[in-house]
């Protein structure tokens, strides 16, 4: 579990950091002695685990986790029993440490937040298996900032690659993905959607009409390549 | 009045000479800082600000192994963050022996 310390006390983050060390399977990647500091190395940098204070000045523990987007999983560490109630409203916090943190319930903390990640995987690997299955029930999940978006086939009328992210375009809502157009080509029913250029596929049911080298998509012209015009024609329903 | 000590220290060191030396050094640089800052917000009546430094002031305490002086920062706390100083003495006492016991390791 790679995990980070957060906390203003650097007597505190000593502490932490060798009961971290006396588990092989946590990896401390970083201390910092305040929230912002920490926000800034999540911005670039993902962990498993937190170590939180919660009685920081200017930025609370609380402050923090209301901030960051999807968090990962938190062990509040306070000298102050009281906010335990507040904990429990936040789904992403494991455990509740009260200072002075002993090596017992130090560890039993620990094999809490692993139970808590193994359950995370356990729980991703089933969405993946329902992936496998999504060509039937219509529904395909993609992975967004952390966090699995299902999203209906059907109203997907155009993906764009755009580098190394794909543009995923449905009747609701666009979503930029960390992924190419020949994975999500794969994923996608062949009778429903066609790759008409090297860098846009699109849902044949959802053309509006056809030029002879693009077609109108909603409001999307899209270019179609000369490759892939025989089998776009070939596709419609033509008279 | 009890002692400071270092059971808690030894006790999740797990023999580590090394690590108990560097957190006795580290205790012994930031105890001071937090403790001016509590004067100050003190003398000035700034019952808040001083109320956080008591609370910062307790892991310490708990550190050392002062059980019911502990016990007596949290009471304090409690009372600043009510506007009042209570305990005021007491815990400035439990500072003092800290103070001591710091400077003699």
């Amino acid at each position: 579990m790679n995990c980070i310390i957060i906390d203003d006390e650097a007597t505190a983050r000593a502490i932490i950091n060798q009961l971290c060390s006396s588990v092989t399977s946590i990896n401390v990647l970083g201390e910092f002695p305040n929230a912002i500091q920490a926000i800034k190395y999540l911005n670039q940098n993902s962990v498993d685990l937190i170590f939180l204070d919660i009685h920081m000045p200017d930025f609370t523990g609380f402050d923090f986790i209301d901030t960051i987007k999807n968090p990962p999983k938190i062990i509040l560490t306070t000298s102050d029993a009281k906010f335990a109630i507040q904990a429990f409203e936040y789904d992403c916090i494991v455990d509740y440490l009260v200072k002075p943190i002993s090596q017992e319930r130090f560890l039993k903390s620990i094999k809490k937040a692993e139970s808590f990640l193994a359950n995370k995987v356990e729980e991703k690997e089933e969405v993946n298996a329902d992936d496998g299955d999504s060509l039937t029930d219509n529904h395909l999940y993609i992975n967004i900032d952390r966090r699995l978006i299902k999203i209906d086939i059907p109203s997907i009328y155009l993906i764009e690659a755009k580098g190394d992210y794909i543009q995923v375009k449905t009747e609701d809502k666009n979503y930029t993905v960390h992924s190419t157009l020949k994975n999500i080509e794969e994923k996608l029913p062949a009778d429903l959607f066609l790759k008409v250029h090297r860098s846009y596929i699109i849902n044949i049911k959802k053309i509006i009409d056809i030029e002879d080298n693009s077609v109108l998509i909603k409001r999307d012209v899209i270019p179609v390549s000369r490759s892939n015009r025989p089998e776009l024609m070939k596709r419609l329903n033509l008279l | 009045m009890e002692q400071p000590n270092l059971s808690y220290i030894k006790s999740m060191s797990g023999g580590d000479k090394a690590f108990e030396q560097k957190l006795i050094e580290i205790i012994k640089l930031e105890f001071p800082q937090e403790k001016d800052v509590y004067y100050y917000n003190v003398s000035q009546k700034k019952h808040k600000e001083s109320a956080e430094n008591v609370h910062k002031l307790k892991h310490k305490i708990s550190i050392l192994g002062l059980e019911k002086s502990y016990d007596i920062a949290v009471a304090y706390e409690e009372n600043l963050i009510e506007g009042k100083t209570d305990l005021k003495n007491e815990f400035e006492a439990i500072l003092q022996i800290m103070t001591l016991y710091l400077d003699q390791l």
